[in-house]
């Protein structure tokens, strides 16, 4: 392999412009001109332009990062803007990476950045690290986790992580010399046999803020040289309650990734590892689908189609077809509340659960059961464009 | 009485509960205690061989169990247990919350009435 030299960074300076701008850091001797002037020769790069990548990408500019990388290949979408405060209404539609750009060259115009509108993998982790000094990670999927984290390992360079679920959080930095690794931690994912809840779905608007400031607090103190940072402790978050607990994590000898014989030794296929291949497509091949217009059309007609919907109460109150609401957790304990001799149609928000509700159906004896193709959402389009989305 | 704090994503399985309070000698009696009382708890925490899952870490106060007397390790008075699962989410953008895998769907134990049942 190529030794890719690490660029050195250029003795910087800052001009009068920057002095007035980096005043309050200047001032403080935590910081001073020697931080602020690491701060300018820093290269940090952020994995995602999302709910975590928002403040992170937002602070560590107007902070005065030299240098900073953004790794997204999204759209911005409605449903972002209650979280990603980088994106705003005007930018639906945009590519993520251009208008972050915006917002970050905007605030502070010093700031070098580079975009990078690729999904990261394994053949192209490596080689976007090692151009980088410090790595923050804003993904939001195991595979890409582990990706990150293995990929850290290899190149050397620190972890800054934040993950969120609803109204918890947790933040570390791993793969530091001397601290743990996210495989320390946690070696191997969850098996793909346990599947998701759309139950507890969503996640509190204020909580990505929350855990990606920390990032970036944690990425500064990192670039400084200052403080306590938080390696070797896993910070638990809930906002909820607003407690903050903080647990130790040790360096695990035996850790595939960084203990004293590494079993991973290069990238490999994350989505194998995590066992997601094909995940995003229902795995079931026996699902019968139906599309809405023939649902329409067949409600329409009369015919006594039993309309099964496998979405959450809350989710019902948003929108309904009036189906008969069991949400899928509870399929298994309610199932004597459907009629096999029936022809019954599942829907849920956009297919998935109902394809997983149709399948366990099918394994239970029913015979005449149907997932409603692309659920509430695709009725929404194309049948009753009145109907809201969410 | 030592008390297990329960993370979100398995609250739904302990009556929404934050935090379970149990009377236990040892950290694996109070995670016994706890699947007693919340038996919707045990397959996400314990594996059909009836072993702790490798994804779920269980913490005795800031300590990891592994680094303790695992599972045997002794409780004192007000001790406190956290189970912390790996979450993965960041941005909550993708459909379905593939980044979260607790909830097994499986087929209740007490339909299983024959072999047919497992077509």
């Amino acid at each position: 392999m190529a030794t890719t030299t690490e660029v050195k960074p250029e003795p910087v300076t800052l001009n009068n412009d920057e002095i007035l701008r980096y005043s309050r850091h200047l001032i403080m001797p935590e910081v001073g001109m020697e931080g602020q002037q690491k701060l300018k020769a820093a290269r940090v790069l952020c994995i995602g332009a999302g709910g975590l990548g928002s403040p992170l990408a937002l602070y560590l500019a107007a902070a005065g990062v030299g240098t900073l990388g953004l790794v997204d290949f999204d759209v911005v979408d409605y449903t972002n803007l209650q979280r990603q405060i980088i994106h705003t209404t005007a930018d639906v539609g945009r590519k993520k990476l251009e208008s972050a750009g915006e917002k970050l060259k905007a605030i502070n115009p010093f700031l070098n950045l580079r975009t990078f509108e690729t999904r990261l993998t394994s053949d192209n982790a490596l080689e976007l690290f090692r151009q980088f000094a410090i790595v923050a990670d804003g993904t939001d999927n195991f595979a890409t986790r582990y990706l990150v984290n293995d990929a850290c390992v290899l190149t050397g360079k620190p972890n800054v992580y934040g993950s969120i679920f609803r109204f918890e959080g947790q933040a570390s930095v791993f793969a530091t010399k001397e601290g743990p690794c996210y495989r320390c931690l946690y070696p191997e994912p969850p098996p793909p046999g346990l599947v998701p809840s759309c139950a507890e779905g969503g996640v509190l608007g204020i909580l990505p803020g929350l855990v990606g400031v920390m990032q970036a607090t944690e990425v500064i103190k990192l670039i400084l040289g200052k403080g306590e940072p938080l390696i070797g402790r896993l910070l638990l978050i809930d906002a909820l309650g607003m407690k903050f607990r903080e647990l130790k994590l040790r360096k695990n000898p035996d850790c595939p990734a960084c203990g004293t014989h590494p079993t991973v030794t290069k990238l490999i296929d994350y989505n194998e590892f995590c066992g997601i291949r094909g995940e995003d497509k229902p795995v079931e091949s026996n699902v019968s689908e139906m599309q809405v217009e023939e649902l329409k059309r067949r409600l329409d007609a009369g015919e006594p189609l039993f309309v099964l919907d496998v979405r959450e109460p809350h989710e019902y109150q948003i929108c309904n077809i009036g189906g008969h609401l069991i949400p899928l957790g509870d399929l298994p304990k309610r199932v004597h509340e459907l009629d096999s001799s029936r022809e019954i149609v599942a829907h849920c928000r956009s297919g998935v659960r109902s394809a997983k509700a149709v399948a366990f159906l099918r394994q239970a004896g029913f015979r005449k059961v149907h997932n409603l193709a692309g659920g509430i959402l695709a009725w929404a389009d194309r049948v009753d464009p009145k109907m809201p989305k969410y | 009485m030592a008390k297990i704090h329960i993370p979100t994503p398995l609250r739904q399985y302990a009556d929404k509960h934050a935090t379970v309070e149990v009377n236990a000698g040892t950290v694996g009696e109070a995670l016994t205690g706890l699947v007693s009382k919340h038996p919707g708890l045990r397959r996400h925490l314990y594996t059909d061989e009836g072993k702790l899952r490798a994804f779920v870490n269980v913490y005795l106060n800031d300590e990891d169990i592994r680094y303790l007397q695992k599972e045997g390790t002794a409780l004192k008075d007000n001790d406190s247990i956290s189970i912390v699962p790996s979450i993965a989410g960041g941005s909550q953008d993708r459909d379905e919350l593939s980044n979260l895998r607790i909830v097994e769907l499986s087929f209740p134990r007490r339909m299983r009435c024959c072999p047919a049942c497992f077509r």
